[in-house]
């Protein structure tokens, strides 16, 4: 048994010993649990994936004279203007202004507010466009000018979901090609489409939420940041191995972190064709190994790991909640899946390459001690189920 | 004994005052290159620009492509007509299914680091249209 406090003066004192999730199963072979439980503080899991239900708040600050913009656009797409004077959102999938979405189908989605986002990061240069109807405190009424993160006074990421603890594997069954945000589906069951880093993946590595919580510290992009709140769609109360590994989607987390900390290659912006633009971030969660029981999840593995194949032609748009299979990621990882008598080419739309390049920079930053663990504030409900959303007449 | 077949890939540009020439049929009948044509195009500018595979002895190609300059036609022999951007690859793996050579594939099951084999890319495009990252690009 360990405690946050324990962890943390190894870490101060540099005498931490830590592992990726990717390392970890093999050490717990040859060391034993119990051992190994004894003599490893942290275990490093991470994720790089879209993540659509990203975005940041950004202030300007004050111009010469003042402007409460009522509208405005940042590489011309639109940003939300809906709160104090010279503050902004700007989400992930927001399109830029006037293109022709899937006008022309397939659409291109060239760039839009993700891509914003990674150049925001990466320190370009970037227009703001911002109208107002004037009043006696904020006169101007338009306002041009260019601007880099350096400019602004705050760029904090703030991300209602990110980090899906599992996902479908997504198929098409029916005769056409389809555009999807898992990506482009062949017709007739010619490919499927993941996205999921497995047995890095944060949630995966502490399915039931027993260290990862409210005011976990996490590693954002090369920031450091928190859990802020459960993730939308956090739904816990799922259908789950007798390991605990959930068998679908289930939790999510709420991440924030400072944008003017982050690293470019960990903020990417992404055109999926045919259906939009959204945002790839790389996420590190450490895993603090308190006992036996939160080490002995992190040894969870790919073939442990069920994901539902899910037909994108039919049952996803119309909800039907039809699964026809569950495949592992061991399974998927092979390129190719066994899927009712007919192989089927596999895809990945989660970067295991760079979730483990991110796993092995937090296990370093912690070995450092430039990363200190942060116990949760509050816990994560386990329980939730996720509600559907009722065409009703008004009562 | 004869003289040992090569295969290069080329890409040539035509400048405008070039294109309508039958450049490629004396390659053919004159120097006795093996052509095949991987992709080509004629832009608006009435520029053209052809990626193809040239099959003959180091002698042929080397005279025929001294013919093909006489036309101010450019010669690029890394013949990249699809460029694959490493910077801006997050080795998500999703062009892997959708290129039909494996020219982009995964290199190191470990790792699943993607890798792209030039060699083996036959220009279709595919990955431009599919990768997220826009880490594939035409050179036209």
């Amino acid at each position: 048994m360990k405690t946050y406090e324990q962890i943390n003066e190894r870490i101060s004192s540099g005498k931490a010993v830590v592992l990726t999730a990717d390392e970890i199963m093999d050490y717990v072979d040859k060391k034993g649990p119990a051992a190994a439980a004894e003599e490893v503080d942290v275990v490093t899991t991470a994720t790089f994936g879209p993540m659509c239900s990203s975005g940041c708040f950004l202030n300007f600050g004050h111009s010469k004279p003042k402007i409460r913009m009522s509208e405005a656009w940042v590489e011309d797409v639109k940003v939300y203007t809906g709160i104090a004077a010279v503050d902004v959102y700007l989400g992930a999938t927001e399109l830029r202004h006037g293109d022709p979405a899937n006008m022309y189908h397939p659409g291109e989605f060239r760039y839009g507010g993700g891509h914003v986002i990674e150049d925001l990061v990466a320190g370009r240069q970037l227009q703001l466009f911002a109208l107002s109807y004037g009043t006696d405190c904020y006169p101007l009424r338009e306002i041009r000018t260019y601007f880099t993160i350096a400019d602004l006074n705050q760029a904090i990421m703030v991300n209602p979901r990110n980090c899906y603890q599992n996902y479908n594997v997504a198929i098409n069954d029916s005769d056409r090609t389809i555009y999807t945000y898992m990506g482009t589906l062949e017709s007739r069951r010619k490919n499927v489409s993941y996205c999921s880093a497995g047995q890095l993946s944060p949630l995966l590595n502490d399915p039931c939420y027993d260290v990862i919580g409210v005011g976990t510290r996490v590693w954002l992009a090369g920031a450091q940041g928190h859990v802020y709140a459960e993730g939308t769609q956090h739904a816990g109360g799922c259908e789950r191995t007798a390991d605990g590994v959930p068998k679908g989607g289930a939790g999510t987390l709420a991440l924030t972190a400072d944008m003017k900390q982050m690293r470019p290659p960990f903020v990417r912006g992404v055109s999926l064709r045919g259906y939009g633009v959204s945002l790839a971030l790389g996420v590190g969660i450490p895993i603090p190994i308190l006992n036996e029981q939160v080490l002995k999840r992190t040894c969870v593995r790919d073939r442990d790991i069920w994901a539902p194949v899910v037909d994108y032609g039919t049952d996803y748009p119309q909800n039907t909640g039809r699964v026809i299979a569950h495949v592992n990621y061991e399974q998927l990882r092979r390129g190719e899946i066994d899927l009712e008598g007919g192989k089927v080419a596999v895809a990945s739309l989660s970067s295991y390459y760079k979730a483990l390049e991110i796993a092995n920079l937090l296990a370093d930053e912690i070995r450092r001690g430039d990363f200190m663990l942060a116990a949760p504030i509050a816990p994560l409900a386990k329980d939730k189920t996720m509600k559907p959303l009722l065409v009703r007449g008004k009562s | 004994m004869s003289a040992t077949m090569v295969t290069k890939k080329l890409m040539l540009f035509f400048p405008r005052c070039e294109c309508e020439k039958p450049i490629i049929y004396h390659l053919v009948k004159d120097y006795n290159l093996i052509v095949n044509v991987y992709r080509a195009k004629v832009t608006p500018e009435e520029e053209g620009y052809l990626v193809l595979d040239v099959t003959g002895t180091e002698a042929d190609i080397e005279t025929a492509m001294a013919f093909v300059k006489t036309f101010n036609v450019t010669i690029n022999y890394s013949g990249k007509g699809v460029t694959w951007e490493e910077q801006r690859c997050t080795h998500c793996g999703h062009c892997v299914v959708h290129c039909p050579t494996g020219a982009l594939h995964i290199g190191h099951p470990k790792t699943r680091e993607v890798v792209f084999n030039e060699k083996d890319c036959i220009e279709c495009l595919a990955c431009i249209r599919v990768c997220p990252f826009g880490a594939c690009a035409s050179a036209f």
